[in-house]
């Protein structure tokens, strides 16, 4: 029978005392947020002690929370005013913040930008908890690698410098995963354009594969909403499910 | 002359037992390879950032291709991490197609997987035999969605449509005689419940008939049996999931442990293997497939006795009918809301995971309340596995790679996404 979450929350709190920077249950699921400091040790801690023995890391996923929140059309007045008709032009949560078509430099170094989630879970207690970790400096994002307490960690860390340019420091092999060979950037940020940056052709005079300035114009079917109308979402039966 | 002790071969990435799209850089020593390095990515279509893109529901189609053989398990994982946020439950109905189409894609991938590991190791007949049974589970995939892949079938709150009451039947064309059209549409004169059944009761007998092909063939087991041989803690320590971590006598699967849907309701066993090597995972996914058959009987069994609705009744997430759209102006409304923008799942994250053929596919969404997903990660269990490349083929030869990429169940469309 696995642990309610308040006792894994307790467990976890028991165990990493001072390095609980966050814990929270929502939707049947813990999340601790730790400093960048103590990731390391409080993840061998996970790992390792006793009522928690997280022996499996599942997933990796990096987070850019630099666009979270940003939508594209205001719905707080519009029972008063009505709505206008459509969306349109090149504005800042439509087409990502910067980048060719974007609009908006990120100036602001706020620490909260980039994250690293993990998803762990203990094959022997049958629990999971979720572990979120954001790096100090947007600029220049770093994380202690975990790759040496599970090995899982290889490709999934690789994966978010690939994608997110977080920089694992520790890592045994930090190289680009996913993408092309030479290819700049880290797609997966929000300032990185949907349709990308460049454009890949065969070029029959010269006989070779040549990159280009994307010519596609970007295009938004479906503006981002943000509703705060959840009527039909019961926080308990959420609870449950 | 210095003396050359070592050299290095690229495999793939257009090779046959490359599996689709992988570039193996092997450096050997004669015949031993001494290290892997799979380079992975030729595939990447950025699905995840597709995703923030749109609304909910129209990156249901994009989980199909994925893990391209096993479709409606990736939308399974999607799926209840949305209804998860959005703290809707399916109807008792709906669950019961899911977790009957789940194990109907379990076999649909477990036959690919069979066909491919037994050509990449030399057996060609297994491949046809297997291609052939996939035909019929591909034909209840388009009985129920119309595609015979890509189904885009399980939507939050429920599955599309209904099982259909009537099995489509093959028609007659020049090329095929009478009796040929008869013996096809022998088994589809019922319902798509009747064909599946009868389904289940003959395709025990054609696994026995792979069994009989390489259980005991002799060449089969000299090239699976000792080979990549996993420890259970190194196993665990690596990430693995699925028939992968059973191959290696740990006994955890998700349907058991942690079960979704109704599948606490199933009787079924979870096969475990001893010795961690290549011959052990083939064993397990063969059983596993006989599992399969026993929970999609129950599942069979339950939905002819059994009626209901098969998705929930809030149109808020869930379309109205055609009828009520046509002639109800609220439903009208609620209609061209949901297609024009969908609905915003209040802020948010969830994990939703899900027993995929090839281990635990999960998917992780970050909600800021916005009718898109903010972040969608999904987890592919293929990834971790192929991660493992190095540690399993070492010390192998180069023939041995072969086998290795067949034993784990490589589908590029999900490692690469």
């Amino acid at each position: 029978m696995p642990a309610s979450t308040d006792q894994l929350c307790q467990r976890v709190r028991g165990r990493l005392g001072d390095r609980v920077a966050g814990l929270s249950v929502a939707l049947n699921e813990v999340t601790l947020e730790v400093h960048p400091d103590d990731l390391f040790a409080a993840m061998r801690d996970l790992r390792d002690a006793e009522g928690l023995a997280f022996n499996q890391l599942m997933d990796i996923a990096g987070v850019d929370y630099a666009a979270y929140g940003d939508d594209e059309w205001i719905t707080d007045d519009a029972t008063a005013s009505g709505y206008s008709r459509g969306v349109d032009g090149f504005s800042t949560p439509r087409l990502g913040l910067t980048g060719i078509y974007g609009v908006q430099e990120i100036q602001s170094n706020t620490g909260r930008r980039f994250a690293a989630v993990y998803h762990l879970q203990s094959l022997t207690l049958n629990h999971r908890l979720r572990v979120r970790c954001f790096a100090a400096d947007d600029d220049f994002p770093v994380l202690d690698s975990v790759v040496a307490i599970w090995e899982a960690a290889n490709w999934f860390e690789r994966e978010a410098f690939d994608l997110f340019g977080l920089i694992f420091d520790g890592h045994p092999d930090l190289r680009r995963i996913l993408t092309d060979y030479g290819f700049v950037g880290h797609p997966f940020r929000k300032d990185f354009p949907l349709i990308g940056n460049v454009e890949v052709r065969y070029d029959e005079e010269r006989g070779r594969v040549v990159y280009e300035p994307v010519t596609l114009e970007p295009r938004v079917l479906v503006p981002r909403v943000i509703r705060k109308d959840n009527r039909y979402v019961d926080p308990e039966s959420a609870q449950e499910a | 002359m210095a003396e050359i002790s070592s050299y290095t071969i690229n495999f793939g990435p257009q090779h046959p037992a490359a599996h689709g799209v992988l570039r193996l850089v092997l450096e050997m020593d004669g015949e031993t390879v001494r290290r892997a390095d799979p380079h992975i990515g030729l595939l990447h279509r950025a699905t995840e950032k597709l995703a923030e893109s749109k609304p909910y529901n129209q990156s249901i189609g994009y989980m199909d291709r994925l893990d391209y053989v096993s479709m409606m398990c990736n939308e399974h994982a999607y799926v209840l991490a949305i209804e998860k946020l959005l703290g809707v439950t399916p109807p008792i109905r709906a669950q019961y197609i899911r977790v009957m189409f789940d194990e109907i894609t379990r076999i649909l991938n477990h036959l690919m997987w069979l066909g491919a590991h037994g050509l990449d190791v030399g057996a060609m007949t297994v491949f046809l035999y297997a291609f052939k049974e996939r035909e019929n589970l591909m034909d209840c995939y388009e009985a129920v969605s119309g595609a015979r892949m890509h189904a885009t079938y399980y939507r939050p709150g429920g599955v599309y449509r209904d099982l259909p009451a009537r099995m489509p039947q093959y028609q007659a064309s020049h090329a095929r005689s009478q009796k040929d059209l008869d013996r096809l549409n022998s088994d589809r004169q019922g319902s798509l419940l009747d064909f599946i059944d009868a389904f289940c009761e003959r395709f025990p007998q054609s696994i026995d008939e792979f069994e009989a092909l390489l259980t005991d063939n002799r060449i089969w087991k000299q090239r699976l049996v000792d080979v990549a041989v996993v420890s259970p803690e190194r196993a665990i320590q690596m990430g693995f999931a699925g028939p992968m971590l059973r191959g290696s006598g740990v006994e955890w699967d998700l349907r058991k442990m942690q079960p979704y849907e109704v599948y606490d309701r199933m009787d079924f066993d979870v096969p475990v293997g001893r010795n961690g090597d290549c011959y052990d995972r083939y064993l397990v996914r063969i059983e596993e497939m006989r599992q399969s058959v026993r929970i999609i009987k129950q599942c069979v069994d339950w939905l002819r006795h059994n009626d209901g609705p098969v998705t929930i009744d809030d149109h808020k997430i869930v379309p109205p009918s055609r009828e009520e759209m046509k002639d109800d102006m609220e439903s009208l409304i609620h209609h061209f809301k949901l297609f024009t923008e969908g609905y915003c799942p209040p802020e948010g994250e969830a994990y939703a995971a899900v027993e995929a053929p090839k281990g635990e596919f999960g998917a992780y969404i970050v909600s800021d309340g916005a009718n898109k997903p903010y972040r969608l990660k999904l987890r592919p269990p293929g990834y971790t596995h192929l991660a493992a490349m190095d540690e399993m083929v070492s010390g192998h030869m180069l023939a041995d790679v072969v086998t290795v990429m067949g034993t784990m169940d490589i589908v590029f469309g999900e490692i690469d996404r």
